[in-house]
């Protein structure tokens, strides 16, 4: 099943067709309503009427998550709050959040997005799914939510947190198809196993996103449950989960392209790179009206193909992620920036801020520990002294990341030195 | 009087404790008495030495993590309560014992070393009571 097939079949030339319009009117629109744009452009001496169509995208400048940190909170929106029905907001790298809004048409093509992941995933009216992303600021929740509830489907709104319960709604209300990151269907399927569960599920479908998996996690989710999984793409800067997904072909994620506009840029010259090969995924919003972003760097490495698919669909497809090009680590959905916990361990006088953040994944749940080296002159001889040290460092680090770490004090020097860029985290998952 | 113990912070690894030590012989600081605190994770190594200033230098020097804190050597008789007399003194006085070990015995004495919430008030609780306690410069002659 295709939930829009004129949009989601469409000839390469109706898309680039598509496009091009949309690219134009959108470069007009935010140079009238956004000054971040209107100076970048300027800068560069460009005007709205030098974008004649998609393929001139390229002269236009890069925007980053640091532009949108910089005019926390609503200094890159487009509109009056009159017109934001709803406010979104992820981690930054200095512990700043990055905030998205939406206006209503922005909500109802965020939802025609998701449908189409959804309809991707063989998930339809007749399904009851559960959501068992985090409701709240994050985007997870509410947008899968809102794409289940346009396709039709019986949406159990679990949000995180509650397994058993999961679990047991999951049996009782015969659940189909469940949203959640993959890590947290994989422990759910252990829970189910413990609990003599598995062979009462009628689960069918996984949509699955929010962190970076691997194929072979795919296999193991889809072994174990008995049920199709799909990986769905998003980042709230851009939107949220649905800006791709991949269909039963599993064969890279189709773009909803019509609305983002994707580019693989070289690493070293930030141009745009040819199919197949490896670069930072940068995306246009090309009809968003609430924060529209051009050529928002994602940081996530990946490659296009533009190729028809088997399923039918024309859109673009992405690989899945090779890796990312900053130092951001995803842990349990959450993004994390070392820089964030220098930064609160420089709020710690009695240690210093050398750390080694251990990430893992010990029965399916990301770990965080994270190894902090004591100062020369420590200022308790105590062992409840150190313990509360312990617990003050957690609670500076979850004030920071919003994850709780496990904290473990270390002797001065004792963590390695590098006489590069400094090492900071060792990460044991096999994410990518 | 207070005497000044030496702290030093270990990661509880194969041979840490051994690399304190060695820095101390080098250096000509000698150990009168010590207590490992342990927990799973790292031990708190206190110690009373005859220099705590000079083996506190070394030691930072080393890269160990350190700390000088004010204790109470006492010195109690060898006879049974002596210990809990003492101990109740300073718990009238509202005073928190935060640890003790034992110092050394003889024949007809015993000292512990006893960190206290508050090291000058419990010093002169014992002061006032005629409590023994052992003084810096007789440390260093031990």
């Amino acid at each position: 099943m295709i939930w829009n097939e004129t949009k989601e079949c469409m000839s390469r030339d109706e898309m680039t067709n598509l496009q091009s319009a949309r690219l134009k009117k959108l470069v007009d629109y935010v140079y009238h309503n956004v000054e971040f744009y209107r100076k970048k452009m300027q800068a560069v001496g460009l005007l709205p009427s030098d974008i004649r169509g998609i393929e001139d995208i390229t002269k236009l400048p890069f925007t980053t998550k640091d532009d949108l940190r910089d005019n926390y909170p609503f200094g890159l929106f487009a509109v009056p709050n009159s017109e934001i029905v709803r406010i979104h907001a992820s981690s930054g790298t200095t512990g700043k959040a990055t905030v998205v809004g939406y206006t209503r048409r922005d909500l109802d093509i965020w939802a025609e997005c998701v449908a189409r992941c959804m309809t991707m995933a063989g998930i339809g009216k007749d399904d009851v799914i559960q959501i068992a992303y985090g409701y709240g600021l994050f985007t997870g929740g509410l947008g899968a939510h809102n794409g289940a509830e346009k396709i039709g489907a019986t949406v159990v709104p679990m949000s995180t947190g509650n397994s058993k319960k999961l679990t047991t709604m999951m049996v009782d209300f015969g659940a189909t198809a469940i949203a959640c990151t993959p890590s947290y269907l994989l422990y759910i399927s252990e829970v189910l196993q413990e609990e003599g569960l598995l062979d009462k599920i009628k689960l069918k479908s996984a949509i699955c996103g929010a962190e970076p998996w691997t194929e072979k996690m795919r296999e193991e989710l889809e072994l174990r449950l008995n049920i199709t999984a799909h990986d769905i793409y998003g980042l709230s800067e851009v939107m949220g989960p649905g800006v791709a997904c991949d269909c039963k072909f599993h064969k890279g994620l189709h773009v909803c392209e019509d609305h983002f506009y994707p580019e693989v840029l070289s690493p070293e010259t930030l141009k745009p790179i040819a199919d197949g090969e490896l670069g930072e995924l940068a995306f246009t919003t090309l009809t968003k009206e609430g924060i529209p972003l051009i050529r928002y760097r994602t940081k996530d490495l990946t490659s296009l193909t533009h190729e028809k698919c088997e399923c039918g669909r024309t859109s673009a497809r992405i690989s899945r992620f090779k890796g990312r090009v900053d130092d951001m680590l995803i842990i349990r959905g959450v993004n994390v920036f070392p820089s964030q916990i220098e930064a609160a361990l420089l709020e710690v006088k009695e240690v210093t801020p050398h750390y080694m953040m251990i990430v893992d994944r010990i029965n399916n749940l990301d770990t965080l520990e994270i190894h902090v080296e004591l100062s020369n002159e420590f200022y308790t001889d105590e062992i409840r002294g150190l313990e509360a040290l312990t617990k003050k460092i957690s609670h500076v680090i979850n004030q920071a990341i919003g994850l709780s770490a496990k904290v473990k004090i270390v002797e001065p020097q004792s963590i390695k030195r590098s006489e590069g860029k400094a090492v900071h985290v060792i990460d044991n998952r096999k994410l990518y | 009087m207070t005497a000044k113990q030496l702290s030093v912070f270990i990661e509880n690894r194969k041979g840490r404790l051994s690399e304190v030590l060695d820095v101390l012989k080098e250096n000509g600081v000698s150990i009168i008495s010590l207590s490992l605190a342990d927990t799973t994770e790292y031990g708190l190594l206190r110690l009373i030495v005859n220099n705590p200033e000079q083996g506190r230098e070394q030691l930072a020097k080393a890269g160990f993590s350190t700390l000088l804190s004010d204790v109470l050597i006492i010195k109690i008789p060898h006879v049974a309560g002596s210990l809990q007399a003492i101990l109740k003194k300073i718990e009238k006085e509202d005073i928190n014992v935060e640890y003790l070990y034992g110092l050394s015995i003889e024949s007809e004495q015993a000292y512990v070393v006893l960190k206290a919430s508050d090291a000058q008030r419990t010093s002169k609780v014992l002061e006032e009571n005629g409590i023994e306690t052992l003084l810096p410069d007789q440390i260093a002659k031990l």
